[in-house]
């Protein structure tokens, strides 16, 4: 399964030089593969993803770090696209809920989401995602009380959240222990 | 957001030079108050200077025994550090509290400290409000301010400091260190926030350019005996109504050492001083903890909604330092 | 194969969403697009007096800015009608930027279009407006005293006032009395989701809008006659909707500004709102007062109910949420006045809110009868016994299926609820006070008022699409409606494919009021059943078919193979009638009708509330540590999708009781907490485990397929069972919401 794995961050190659206000070519790695386009400083990773890539997994509930739906991770971390900057993610690695599953595989997450029925309308479902099996990853599964915490920075409109909980007590118990293996 | 011009600095001189030399620059960590703020077009810098490829990101140890968290430390890491957790658990307690896990992840310790109010009328252009456009009046004083100050407040300002961590680095005398163009320096914590006043746009000691690249935690072992309690309406994902960060040693029954800071109701991390005093050598007992809040709180004042504050503070601070106690009596 | 209707199909959108490949209004892709921003108002009341748009232009990338003097004037607003009607629904009979007068904070001022989100975003901060400021009013307290009683409310739909009876004599006469005001707080939706329109003009009379709704068709008319164009013009799609909760079920200004943007640039325009702008753009929940009282006799039987609101609504249209419907009903009492006051404010028109009418009328309903209860020394379950009504007390009409007394015993069952002490602050756990409560829920079922349609078709293969212009908004629908229709065609669910979420498709009513499911799904139903009678009317008829001559009632379906029902080996498979007969398909439109209003039946939803909560004694906090929920929603299509809304439903109760509010500055006129940040609702760690039953009543007046929804009824009574169970736990009663924690200090 891919996913999570460490990736080695390389210093910046362009210190001190100044970009913009205008458009700048940036070059992301997204999901492994090198995209580049022409974008101004001030875009966000959130919006050069969905609007620049349409890679439109990513969801954007607040745009103020609020909601969580905007999940995505940068050097194999769960952040917030919606505050982060574009420009400063080149020669970070970006993942995103489109390079979760492994083909027409579902990431074992995306399958106990969907047995669990862990959403309704499924907008914060990505970011959910995201964010549940980096805290696999990040083991802090251990127990519900545990779980509630840690996944509180999702906000589920619909209030899937108990069964948000047990897609991701299952995959856990499935890998088991608190999930540190993925 | 405007447009603005974007740079990565990897060493301190460059960014020290680069954001100095340009008053309508600043400097970009973790972004989580940055990047809002400009969203909403509360802050307008024209130019941001990322500085997270700076060498500061560490923990390390001193040589007295205390601890520095590197400037550029993550909220999730400094967290999880080991020694932190072990000699400092209020402070990874304070840490961990705050904002949510993806954003601990982006979040720097010195950007905590250099977070805004998050007053909403601050956050609104079209609102009055002090901070943000001196001379303009202060919406919140009159206004919805259920989450405002009741302690170190002004006729200028009310906005409650928003950071967790602050609190417990207030409690124990943290020292931030800086560097500028003026070369570096090290800011007692306490002195490093600054009350609103008249002038409440003002509130830190920094000049423009001048860089955190370090937080020293003191050698302290009532420190490790330590915790912070933060109350508030959800569960997780918000700021503080109140909260207490307290260290404590307690020898046959009488408090021998005590460290108190108060958060969510103060326009500073709010060290508790006259708390404090009433505290040291006396019994640990409710009545002590019950003179001490008052003591602290003599000097509160409520604004409109938020007079709850006050009370609520009272037996935080009371259910704090009774919890401490009864740890501390069975340890 | 055993049926698929009551089962726990997985959501048949589900591995989309879950992959991220769902596309949402915001998402689908289109070439050239522009996007636009909406400027709003910042005062409440009074006039643009001047507009300076001259910067703003000529900020880079900006392809126009559209204020009331270059919009151009929508041809009509057409009238607010709930939009269950199947009609043009908009949200109020306001259109923005049609003059330079301001009523409400957040009015749309302006729209600028841009080659980027960003350049839109920032260009609209270039603009300079001045205003002349009227004062406004913004709160209950400031216009009491100019508080009217509405001929009509609700789109006219809803009566102002009802009695029954002599309440007055009644209330005197009372042995028992308990009159308590109830307030609550404004509410926002909130859905994750921002309401977005894309707008594209494929023609000067050809527009195509991708819209976050509730109802396609109701989102075409009401564009048709804004632009005044006709329908045939409008196509509205709607592939995936992020939630709704009742701000994407009437139509609001935004796809209309979409679609006038768009044609003034020519270019595709797409507008997403913000999520500030979620707050005064698509109405909310109104800030509402409920004065209860009841007269009972010394044994609790209810003899007197009086139930009136005063609620702020908008300077153009009556509305209020209904909140005097289910609790008229609730209980048999002989003597009754529901009367609905309302103060005209600058404020957009209120709208649905989840469970709009009910998770308020019921709140202070249900908290009078734990008082009742209390005051008379009775376990308030056997209050709610005593008085349960077999009959609709308004019509005297039996209920068309109730099972309001099981939903009672089986949550007591799953509770515990016996064990009960009933005495205040009787339970202890270290700092925390326990408490138990527990509310009855009703949601009244509504019909739709036109036909319902449905497309079935089916291939030669013995697969089948099924088509309805239902949009799914996390309802799963369309899951359901796979069921159904693999059901009445007896074919396995793999190979049905259902398709919504278009006004091309057959017009269903935008699906609100709980009722989208049982309303698309009465004519998915039909139109699979006419289909499969339609292929065994075609084998029996057939000289060369197995069936040939048989009896069509003794015919049925079983695994796509049409069979004998008493010799299943004879028979023949749909695909291979259809191949012999060089059909490629066969097709068939189910129209529903509805049942008249008044079917001589009274029609509710019912279900009982249960919930546990820890008061911090000290510091007031409370956390809901259990709840459990059985209701009666009649046939449940899907359990798995049914309970996760019921428990949805019943997670936005406690949202309702203990966080949700948005505070109003009167002197701004405007939401001071209009943020995900600081409108608070309830995040994983304040979702306990919920615990949803449902009790199976047969129901086979309200549709073919005897559903009565699962959409509301799970938020209904919630919040009273929370905020009995404070007062279980401290000993004091709650008369507000939310029950923040200084209300308990
Ligand atoms: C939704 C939300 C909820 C939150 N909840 C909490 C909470 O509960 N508790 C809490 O404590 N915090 C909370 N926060 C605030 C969050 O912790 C801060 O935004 C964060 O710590 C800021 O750090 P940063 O690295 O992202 O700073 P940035 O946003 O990058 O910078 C903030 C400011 O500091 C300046 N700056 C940054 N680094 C330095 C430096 N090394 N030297 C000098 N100046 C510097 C920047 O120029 C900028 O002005 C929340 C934030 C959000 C968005
Ligand atoms: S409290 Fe401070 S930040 Fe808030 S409006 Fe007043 S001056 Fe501005
Ligand atoms: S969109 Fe980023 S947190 Fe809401
Ligand atoms: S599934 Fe709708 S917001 Fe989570």
């Amino acid at each position: 399964m891919k996913s999570y794995q460490a990736i080695r961050t390389a210093p910046a190659p362009d210190s001190a030089v100044v970009r913009g206000p205008g458009e700048v070519a940036v070059r992301l790695r997204v999901n492994g593969e090198t995209r580049t386009m022409s974008v101004e400083p001030r875009v966000s990773l959130l919006d050069a993803l969905r609007d620049r890539l349409e890679l439109t997994g990513t969801k954007k509930g607040c745009n103020q770090g609020a909601c969580g739906a905007c999940t995505v991770w940068v050097d194999r971390r769960r952040v917030l696209a919606c505050l982060t900057l574009a420009i400063s993610c080149e020669n970070r690695e970006v993942a995103t809920i489109e390079g979760l599953a492994e083909g027409d595989t579902l990431h074992p997450m995306q399958q106990a989401f969907l047995d669990a029925d862990a959403f309704q309308c499924g907008y914060c479902t990505p970011g959910q995602l995201m964010s549940a099996v980096a805290l696999l990853a990040e083991g802090h599964a251990g127990d519900d009380a545990e779980i509630r915490e840690w996944m509180s920075g999702n906000i589920c409109r619909c209030a899937a959240y108990p069964h948000i909980r047990a897609a991701i007590r299952r995959v856990r118990d499935e890998q088991g222990g608190s999930g540190a293996a993925d | 957001m405007r447009p603005i011009s974007y740079s990565r600095v990897a060493d301190v001189g460059t960014a020290i030079g680069t954001v100095s030399a340009d008053p309508e620059s600043a400097f970009l960590a973790g972004g989580t108050t940055q990047v809002d703020l400009m969203r909403i077009y509360v802050e307008q810098p024209r130019r941001l200077v990322d500085i997270n490829d700076l060498p500061l990101t560490r923990v390390e140890e001193l040589p007295d025994g205390g601890l520095r968290l590197g400037g550029l430390a993550r909220m999730s890491d400094v967290a999880e550090e080991p020694a932190v957790v072990r000699r400092y658990p209020m402070v990874a307690e304070a840490l961990l509290m705050g904002a949510s896990p993806q954003l601990r992840n982006m979040a720097t310790v010195a950007g905590n400290l250099m977070q805004r109010v998050r007053c909403s009328y601050f956050r609104d252009v079209a609102a009055g409000c002090n901070k943000r456009a001196p001379g303009t009046g202060c919406s919140a004083l009159d206004g919805i301010n259920r989450g405002h100050a009741v302690l170190g407040t002004s006729e200028c300002c009310i906005a409650t400091h928003p950071s967790d961590v602050a609190v417990a680095l207030v409690a124990l005398d943290a020292v931030v260190q800086t560097e500028g163009p003026a070369g570096r320096r090290s800011i007692p914590i306490d002195d490093f926030f600054l009350l609103p006043g008249q002038t409440p746009e003002r509130e830190h000691p920094l000049t423009h350019g001048e860089l955190v690249t370090g937080i020293d935690l003191p050698p302290l072992p009532v420190a490790a005996t330590s915790r912070y309690v933060k109350i508030r309406d959800r569960e997780s994902y918000e700021f503080a109504l109140a909260a207490v960060a307290v260290a404590m040693s307690v020898a046959g029954g009488r408090i021998t050492e005590i460290r108190l800071a108060l958060g969510g109701v103060a326009t500073k991390p709010w060290r508790a001083r006259a708390a404090e005093r009433v505290l040291d050598g006396a019994p640990a007992d409710t009545d002590s903890f019950t003179r001490a809040a008052e003591a602290e709180l003599a000097s509160a004042v409520p604004h409109g909604m938020n007079a709850f504050k006050i009370e609520l503070t009272r037996r935080t601070m009371v259910r704090a330092l009774a919890e401490m106690a009864q740890r501390e009596g069975t340890a | 194969m055993s049926p698929a209707i009551g089962g726990t199909l997985n959501r048949v959108d589900g591995r989309f969403k879950v992959r991220g490949e769902s596309r949402y209004s915001a998402e689908v892709p289109v070439t050239n697009l522009a996007h636009a921003v909406i400027v709003n108002a910042k005062i409440a009341s009074g006039r643009i007096t001047a507009i300076d748009t001259s910067e703003a232009e000529r900020a880079e990338g900006v392809l126009a800015v559209l204020t009331h003097r270059n919009l151009g004037r929508v041809a009509t607003v057409p009238r607010l009608l709930p939009s269950l009607a199947g009609l043009a629904a908009p949200g109020q009979t306001f259109f923005p930027m049609q003059d330079d007068t301001i009523h409400y904070g957040g009015q749309p001022v302006a729209v600028v279009v841009a080659d980027t989100i960003e350049r839109a975003d920032h260009a609209g901060t270039l603009i300079r407006i001045e205003y002349e400021t009227t004062p406004a009013t913004t709160l209950l307290d400031q216009a009491r005293d100019r508080a009217y009683v509405p001929e009509r409310i609700f789109g006219g739909l809803l009566p102002g006032h009802a009695s029954r009876g002599d309440v007055t004599k009644a209330l005197a006469e009372a042995e028992v009395c308990v009159d308590a005001t109830y307030r609550f707080a404004p509410n926002h939706h909130n859905p994750i989701e921002p309401s977005a329109s894309t707008a594209v003009w494929e023609d000067v009379d050809r527009l195509t809008v991708y819209d976050s709704t509730q109802g396609p068709n109701a989102v075409q008319f009401t564009l048709a006659e804004l632009l005044g164009l006709p329908p045939i013009s409008i196509r509205v799609v709607s592939h995936a909707v992020g939630g709704s909760f009742g701000s994407k079920a009437m139509v609001w200004h935004h796809p209309a500004v979409a679609a006038l943007a768009a044609r003034h640039v020519g270019r595709p325009v797409r507008l997403v709102l913000s999520r500030e702008q979620m707050f005064t753009s698509c109405g909310h929940r109104e800030e509402q007062e409920q004065q209860i009282t009841l007269g009972a006799r010394a044994d609790g039987r209810i003899t007197a109910l009086r139930h009136h609101k005063l609620s702020l609504t908008s300077p153009f249209d009556d509305w209020a949420e209904p909140s005097l419907q289910s609790p008229s009903v609730a209980y048999t009492s002989p003597n009754y006045e529901g009367v609905y006051h309302l103060v005209r404010g600058n404020t957009i028109t209120p709208t649905f809110t989840r469970a709009p009418g009910e998770a308020t009328g019921m709140f202070a309903l249900e908290c009078a009868m734990d008082e009742l209860a209390e005051r008379i020394g009775i376990d308030p379950l056997e209050l709610r016994l005593r008085n349960y009504s077999a009959t609709d007390p308004e019509s005297g009409k039996p209920w068309s299926s109730s099972g309001l007394t099981e939903c009672y015993q089986r949550a007591a069952e799953l509770f515990g609820w016996h064990d009960r002490d009933p005495r205040p602050r009787s339970r202890q756990d270290g700092q925390w006070l326990i408490g138990t409560g527990m509310a009855s829920a009703l949601y009244p079922v509504t019909q739709p008022v036109n036909p319902q349609r449905a497309r079935a078709r089916l291939y030669n293969d013995g697969t089948a699409v099924v088509e309805a212009g239902v949009s799914e908004f996390g309802t799963g629908v369309f899951t359901a409606m796979t069921q159904v229709a693999a059901d009445a065609l007896g074919i396995p669910v793999e190979r049905v494919r259902f398709v919504g979420g278009s006004s091309d498709l057959p017009n269903v009513t935008a699906a609100v009021g709980s009722a989208g499911t049982s309303a698309v799904g009465s004519a998915v139903h039909l139109a699979a059943s006419q289909l499969r009678d339609e292929l065994i009317r075609r084998a029996v008829a057939d000289d060369h078919s197995p069936l040939r001559d048989a009896d069509p009632a003794n015919v049925e379906v079983r695994d796509g193979k049409m069979v004998l029902r008493d010799r299943p080996d004879v028979g023949e498979t749909y695909a291979d009638l259809m191949h012999r007969t060089f059909a490629p398909d066969v097709e068939v439109l189910g129209t529903w009708n509805p049942p008249p209003q008044d079917a001589g039946y009274g029609v509710h939803t019912f279900g009982a509330q249960m919930a546990e909560v820890a008061v911090d004694a000290d510091l007031g906090v409370v956390r809901v540590r259990r709840m459990v929920g059985v209701f009666a929603p009649g046939r449940v299509l899907n359990r798995k999708t049914a309970h996760s809304q019921l428990m949805g439903g019943m997670l936005w109760g406690l949202g309702q009781a203990l966080l949700e509010a948005t505070r109003m500055d009167p002197r701004l006129g405007r939401w001071a907490n209009a943020s995900l940040g600081d409108y608070l609702v309830p995040v994983n760690a304040d979702a306990p485990d919920v615990v949803v039953d449902t009790v199976e009543v047969h129901d086979e007046v309200v549709n073919p397929l005897g559903m009565k929804g699962v959409g509301e009824i799970g938020v209904v009574g919630a919040a009273a069972a929370i905020a009995n169970a404070v007062y279980h736990a401290t000993g004091r009663r709650q008369y507000e919401l939310p029950i923040t924690l200084e209300k308990l200090l």
